[in-house]
């Protein structure tokens, strides 16, 4: 927990000092093409790695009734039997977290007045679902505002989706709840894994670099936004001429936007290596993408070696003399398969 | 490959999705300056040109609460000591009179539309 912290802000520290000392052009402009690259083939290797993994068995994960027969209702999003079932499942998996919403939390009770001894009870648990959620979606939609910063003119859906955001006219610049939101949330996130005896055994650097790397990414942002500011218009000037391939000097832009530019370069050379590959993980999921239908669909595990089979009509022609010696029947006669 | 064709699906709409930030920005235009005419009539702002270029949002929210709920209309300068009147009309629209050729440049190529201009009247020139 504590490395992985160290290790972040010695990143963001890093890049800090450096840009300070005149290294600009290393964090602003080969660090985000190096970064777009590893994130972009990365993720491809990652995908065609999962897509070259043989799936052996035929295991959706069942969450309600299977079809069955005709007057038993089937479970059609949480146990899909069709392809189409799937796709509605995968959607509402994706887009609202169905799995994480039927998250149950288990306790044990040393006392029971109703076993009169120790009983372990199931309930419901929502917290993880609706705070990851929020994240999520507040992401999506700080990663549409910065928009603003690589098209001219900026369309109209991004400023609709900002006068949104800063509906309440907090101050100004605006203050935006997005932003606001995946701070809290990703505080949640870390302290479920700090505060539960359960979570934090088994929470390992994994898990909490990327939380300490989001949580850098996003106050850095906030910071950039509402505290230590630079100039925007000067920041667009220099992010268009990454994307156009013509990089331009970062003077006037100050150390903090490096630092969030550096962070978030890291989220993206660490994404494809990462637990973070669960965003087109989830495509690739057996449990999630199957149907399941394997009473009617024979499932062939593909990793099953080419069968060797010896026919009757083989056996025969292999040993038919010796059949025929012995007196046994035969489906061809040894005068006529002579002929 | 199992599922080749959905894969590669998959891959391109991922890559389309994730590139978007390089082939969005050849789309429209290029964005190499901000075209903002300064004035002409003062060589210096209240403050260095780097503060406000970053901070008079905040400055002029500051000033808003300042004149309107401490009424206080008077900011000493943190550059040079002068005293100015707290006033987006008299002061700062004394020099910066026009909207289109001033705030607008950068207001609008940022997708920053604050909302002075529910109170204040728009500048134009020559009125």
């Amino acid at each position: 927990m504590f490395s992985s912290l160290v290790l972040v802000l010695l990143i963001a520290a890093i890049a800090w000092i450096l840009t300070g000392a005149g290294l600009a052009p290393i964090f602003g402009v080969v660090l985000p093409y190096a970064a777009v690259l590893v994130f972009i083939i990365g993720m491809i290797w990652r995908m065609v790695y999962w897509a070259k993994s043989p799936v052996p068995f035929c295991i959706p994960t069942t969450g309600g009734q299977e079809q069955s027969l005709s007057f038993i209702k089937q479970n059609k999003i949480d146990c899909p039997s069709t392809t189409w079932g799937v796709i509605k499942r995968m959607f509402v998996e994706v887009f609202l977290f169905r799995s994480l919403f039927r998250n149950t939390s288990a306790e044990i009770y040393e006392e029971s007045s109703v076993t009169n001894g120790p009983r372990s009870i199931y309930y419901s648990s929502k917290w993880l679902w609706c705070f990851a959620l929020i994240f999520h979606y507040s992401v999506l939609v700080v990663i549409i505002r910065h928009f603003r910063f690589f098209l001219e003119p900026v369309p109209a859906p991004i400023t609709w989706i900002e006068a949104v955001d800063g509906i309440m006219q907090v101050g100004s610049p605006r203050f935006y709840w997005t932003g606001g939101l995946a701070l809290v949330c990703l505080v949640y996130l870390f302290l479920r894994r700090v505060c539960s005896r359960k979570l934090r055994y088994i929470s390992l650097f994994n898990d909490y670099f990327p939380l300490w790397l989001l949580l850098g990414i996003v106050a850095s942002g906030i910071c950039l936004r509402y505290f230590d500011k630079t100039e925007i218009s000067q920041v667009k000037i220099y992010l268009m001429g990454l994307t156009h391939f013509a990089p331009i000097s970062a003077q006037g832009i100050n150390e903090m936007f490096f630092v969030h530019l550096t962070l978030v370069c890291t989220l993206l050379i660490v994404f494809p290596f990462s637990k973070l590959a669960h965003m087109p993980g989830i495509f690739f999921s057996p449990t999630r993408n199957m149907a399941n239908n394997s009473r009617r669909i024979r499932h062939i595990n593909p990793w099953n070696p080419p069968k060797q089979y010896f026919t009757y009509k083989e056996y025969e022609d292999t040993y038919r003399e010796a059949m025929a010696e012995a007196g046994l029947p035969l489906d061809k006669p040894l005068d006529k398969a002579a002929e | 490959m199992y599922n080749a064709k959905a894969v590669i699906l998959g891959i391109v709409i991922f890559v389309a999705i994730f590139s978007s930030p390089f082939w969005t920005s050849w789309i429209g235009k290029d964005y190499t300056n901000t075209g903002v005419v300064l004035p002409t009539n003062e060589k210096t702002c209240i403050e260095d040109t780097e503060f406000m270029r970053a901070n008079h949002m905040r400055l002029l929210n500051e000033w808003r609460d300042q004149a309107l709920r401490e009424e206080n209309r008077e900011y000493v300068s943190a550059l040079t000591g002068k005293k100015f009147a707290i006033s987006l009309q008299n002061t700062c629209m004394k020099c910066h009179n026009n909207y289109a050729e001033f705030c607008e440049k950068c207001h609008v190529a940022n997708s920053v539309y604050p909302y002075c201009w529910t109170c204040h009247i728009i500048p134009t020139e020559g009125k």
